[in-house]
């Protein structure tokens, strides 16, 4: 994917991303996650049904590249179950940290293909991974 | 001015976060390096020449600071690891002992964490309460709100001379001869101020004074505590160990050497003390006229520049110090900074440690431009230019 495809990917999910509302409803769990080496912080809303992920929404404050990614994390993991999302997630880490992926596994997600190059905005594009995990796993226990 | 005292602005960088650092010259370099060097001894330990030299130059460096800032005596001069250290004891070897529930503390929404969280751990464990000195529209402490705020239970007032946010220079001595008149002891932070302003604890009578050595052209992990002699005789050693006991034979019989040894527990950051020396002596040597000239003349360029730029909001026009806080219209701060940082600008994103600030000024998170002496016009320029291309910012800030 050429340089302009992946900035015009990032940029319309940063202007309207997918779910950005807070979902107070009962069925929602909703995990903060936030980096400690800048300022950026969300909470995820995401709801289960059995095993699926029926919805995931957000909201907070953030930077292009941890709102792009969190709104394209949403449209990647809506309908998956759970391990399906696990996996996803791991080939994402597998990407930002430079290693082997899957690409057709991540979709448009590969727009963040080289952030492993620069560290301080790697923990951008896995701020909303991160919080995802975390919501999986605690319903897995 | 300056710039060829400091070796990393060599480096093709444009260096505008000296609220959150300073920058370092090479006479502070080089007086730690030759402390490491060349007598890389103990302080107060040894019966041996090396020794005796890194006491002499460790307790000169004391000597200096009550000088710079004019205390009465030596013993008022305890060595932290910075303002947030100092501030800490303060409240917790002197106040926690004496405050009780219900005593009020004002302090004001701008200030830094490091003059909050210490403040909030005592309304949770004594049941003090902290009040907020009302900022007036420029976000100013005005001697009318200090006096509306306090209250017959109010014990402490702590604020900061020059925030780190906004810049705004405190009336501190008219708080002080206020809070005295009251039996209100008065808590500065000067982590902003002492590099940027004459501090003269004797003129403003405050009771206690902090600040970091590393805001001031000095090293990290070192900084000053200051406290009148007879309140500092009461502030209760929070480190126990080596160098500061006297004996110690058994628990009844424990006893601690006086000020301000008693304070200084442990190995000293000493590199960083002498460090502090050579800092102090620097900053003299330029004189605070000439660094407030120049800090104001750079502010004022900025500001006639940024405030033509229609999509830029500035939030605080007015200032004391070098400290500009802006937005990027529907550009998040982090993004602003990413955006100049590829063009080696170092500028800060956040909301620089107030987080309390957003209740008064209504905004979560700002650009910060913070000047010192060593910024130049053409710096101002080269940031006023990549910020007038809208289009450019948004292109470039991912």
């Amino acid at each position: 994917m050429d340089q302009e495809t992946k900035r015009e990917i990032i940029m319309e999910n940063y202007m309207h991303p997918t779910n950005r509302k807070r979902s107070d409803e009962e069925a929602y769990k909703k995990t903060n996650t936030a980096n400690s080496s800048c300022i950026d912080n969300i909470d995820i809303y995401v709801k289960f049904k059995g095993d699926k992920i029926e919805d995931i929404t957000f909201e907070g404050e953030a930077c292009a590249i941890s709102i792009s990614a969190t709104s394209i994390m949403i449209n990647n993991l809506i309908g998956k179950t759970k391990n399906e999302a696990l996996k996803y997630i791991k080939e994402f880490y597998n990407m930002t940290d430079g290693n082997d992926f899957n690409a057709e596994v991540l979709n448009e997600a590969i727009v963040y293909n080289d952030i492993y190059k620069q560290g301080n905005r790697k923990t951008c594009a896995t701020l909303p991974f991160r919080g995802i995990e975390k919501a999986i796993l605690e319903s897995m226990k | 001015m300056n710039r060829e005292d400091f070796p990393l602005l060599t480096q093709d960088i444009i260096y505008l976060d000296n609220s959150a650092t300073s920058l370092k010259p090479k006479s502070v370099i080089d007086a730690m390096n030759d402390y490491y060097i060349n007598y890389s001894a103990n302080a107060h330990r040894g019966d041996y020449d090396l020794s005796f030299k890194v006491d002499q130059a460790y307790e000169n460096t004391r000597e200096i600071v009550k000088n710079f800032i004019n205390a009465k005596s030596l013993e008022e001069i305890v060595f932290t690891s910075g303002a947030t250290e100092g501030l800490n004891w303060i409240v917790k070897g002197f106040f926690e002992n004496l405050l009780e529930a219900g005593d009020e503390v004002l302090i004001t929404t701008s200030e830094h964490a490091s003059n909050v969280l210490p403040w909030f751990n005592l309304v949770k464990k004594i049941g003090i309460v902290v009040n907020y000195i009302p900022l007036d529209d420029n976000y100013y402490v005005t001697m009318d709100n200090v006096k509306k705020a306090i209250t017959s239970r109010t014990k402490v007032i702590s604020i900061a001379g020059v925030t780190n946010v906004i810049g705004d220079a405190r009336p501190i001595k008219e708080i002080t001869k206020h809070a005295h008149d009251n039996n209100i002891f008065v808590v500065l932070d000067g982590a902003q101020m002492v590099p940027h302003m004459k501090t003269d604890v004797q003129d403003l009578d405050v009771d206690f004074l902090a600040f970091s050595a590393h805001k001031m052209c000095g090293p990290t992990g070192v900084g000053v505590l200051y406290g009148k002699k007879e309140l500092l005789e009461h502030l209760e050693p929070i480190n126990l160990g080596g160098g500061m006991n006297e004996s110690f034979d058994s628990p009844a019989e424990t006893y601690y050497k006086p000020l301000p040894t008693r304070l200084e527990a442990g190995t000293q950051n000493i590199a960083g003390v002498i460090g502090l020396a050579e800092a102090i002596k620097y900053i003299e040597n330029i004189g605070y006229d000439k660094i407030g000239e120049q800090e104001h003349s750079l502010r004022k360029y900025l500001i006639d520049k940024l405030i033509h730029i229609p999509y830029i909001d500035v939030i605080n026009i007015e200032s004391d110090s070098g400290i500009v806080a802006f937005n990027v219209d529907k550009v998040f701060s982090q993004d602003v900074a990413y955006y100049l940082n590829k063009y080696n600008i170092c500028v800060r994103a956040g909301n620089h440690c107030a987080k309390i600030l957003k209740s008064s000024v209504g905004v979560t998170n700002t650009v910060r431009v913070s000047l010192y002496f060593y910024n130049t016009f053409e710096e101002i320029d080269n940031l006023v230019e990549l910020l007038s291309d809208y289009d450019k910012i948004v292109k470039e800030m991912i």
